[in-house]
């Protein structure tokens, strides 16, 4: 079975398990309001101040929801067992990588599609005339925290108190990624909006490191 | 045994001996006065903790192709020395930032990248001791040192584009670098006595992982051997200690 056939059934299949429930996508999408409203009362932000700290805001909450809800994507595969069903089906290491990638992906975007209404909302930003160019950077930064993320997720769950190491593990490594989307997103909520290529270049070759580092070294990361 | 002391006691001469020239033989900086002499053993705290964590990439990229134990034992024990090393370079640099920026710290590229690879590094260490099984503690964790050294150039860069407030590189810098050829015989030897006095310490320590990995060994032996009906672990076969080292 060739690796794109093998990832979209195990995407099929993650998504079928997760939209039984929708437990994670509720506990994420909640937990980034959370992040937001706190933000909001700790700092209490007048107009400009909320344009100032807006982005950075908007990508830590994105960070933090994320480093919580990747932990689920290889423990629940843990608690039932089910990783070695995994293995043994004759698909390769990377196609279970990437059916996980894909629907981490599928998470965090529709979270983000939630929060970000809320955020201009809340802080008064005007999003209606770069929504396209939002959408890139968003999509582009989202790609490598859900990379670096779900290898680590793979890492962690091995190991004892595994909820806490995930974030120790993946909140430092991707520091350049929230640089630089932070960066491309203030960009866009200035007064005059421009797509800031060098950054959005930044984002991009991060994916592109990580994603072949994955792709390279995902049979480590399923062997038994 | 014997070659081990008398190797350590010269690395040991050779530090003490770097200090004092550090201290005393290198002459007052024309600008800076005397406070630029923690700049000897910064810049030598910067060499090994570069020097200590490309072994510790080497040792994880060997250890995935090779799977020998032993590459693993050189990752764990270069790892501490480079998170060593980089802490003893992260607490002299604000030292010597107070009295000459006027602020302990800053955001620039330099100080960022070197801060991020610390927590790189200690996460590497931590992740390593939450593991169970070693051969899978040895294989995720190497996975996730060869991550975190990709890491390092991206944060440098990300960083590049802030005004950077750290001094430009002295040496090989532009018309105007160089120092006084007294100071960079001191420079050159603090650098040297750093790295020898790595080289003991990172063989100890290679050998202590190896020991700790035969104690866990046994352990899980005897483990195995008492859970067997009629066993209690104590009986024949039990080998004498000395040869297990």
């Amino acid at each position: 079975m060739s690796t794109a056939r093998a990832a979209a059934i195990l995407l099929g299949k993650e998504l079928r398990l997760e939209f039984r429930t929708r437990e994670l996508l509720n506990a994420t999408v909640v937990f980034a309001i959370i992040v937001v409203v706190l933000f909001s009362f700790a700092f209490n932000p007048t107009p400009d101040e909320s344009r100032h700290y807006g982005p950075g805001l908007l990508w830590i909450a994105f960070l933090f929801a994320s480093s919580l809800m990747l932990h689920p994507s290889f423990a629940r595969e843990q608690s039932n067992d089910t990783l070695d069903a995994l293995r043994m089906a004759p698909v390769s290491s990377f196609a279970i990588l990437l059916g996980k990638m894909l629907a981490n992906f599928i998470f965090l975007a529709l979270a983000e599609v939630v929060l970000v209404p809320v955020f201009a909302v809340l802080y008064n930003v005007s999003i209606t005339g770069i929504v396209g160019r939002l959408v890139v950077v968003l999509m582009l930064g989202s790609i490598g925290i859900i990379v670096t993320g779900t290898v680590f997720s793979a890492i962690s769950s091995h190991a004892r108190m595994r909820e806490l190491l995930l974030p120790l593990l993946m909140l430092p490594i991707l520091a350049p990624l929230l640089i630089a989307a932070v960066e491309a997103t203030s960009a866009l909520f200035t007064t005059q909006p421009y797509l800031d290529r060098t950054w959005v270049a930044f984002l991009g070759g991060f994916d592109v490191v990580f994603l072949t580092a994955s792709w390279l070294l995902c049979d480590f990361l399923m062997e038994e | 045994m014997k070659y081990r002391i008398a190797g350590s006691a010269l690395a040991a001469a050779l530090i003490i001996f770097a200090g004092y020239a550090a201290l005393y033989i290198a002459p007052v900086d024309m600008r800076q006065g005397q406070v630029y002499r923690i700049f000897f053993f910064h810049l030598a705290a910067w060499v090994s903790t570069f020097t200590a964590f490309t072994i510790v990439f080497i040792s994880n990229v060997a250890y995935l192709s090779t799977r020998s134990q032993r590459w693993d034992r050189l990752g764990v024990a270069a790892a501490e020395i480079g998170v060593a090393c980089c802490s003893i370079g992260l607490i002299t640099g604000p030292l010597w930032a107070k009295p000459i920026w006027g602020i302990w710290w800053t955001w620039d590229a330099r100080l960022t990248t070197t801060f991020l690879m610390w927590l790189l590094y200690i996460s590497y260490l931590m992740l390593r001791g939450l593991m169970e099984d070693p051969r899978r503690s040895a294989t995720l964790s190497a996975v996730f040192g060869v991550f975190a050294f990709l890491d390092v150039p991206l944060v440098y860069m990300s960083n590049r584009l802030f005004p950077t407030q750290h001094p430009q590189p002295v040496f090989f810098g532009g018309p105007n670098s160089g120092v006084d050829p007294t100071m960079a015989k001191v420079v050159v030897l603090c650098m040297v006595a750093v790295l020898v006095i790595m080289i003991p310490v990172l063989v100890d320590r290679y050998r202590l992982e190896g020991m700790r990995g035969e104690v866990e060994e046994l352990r899980q032996e005897i483990e195995l051997r008492t859970s067997l009906p009629g066993g209690n672990g104590l009986d024949a076969q039990a080998r004498p200690v000395k040869e297990v080292l």
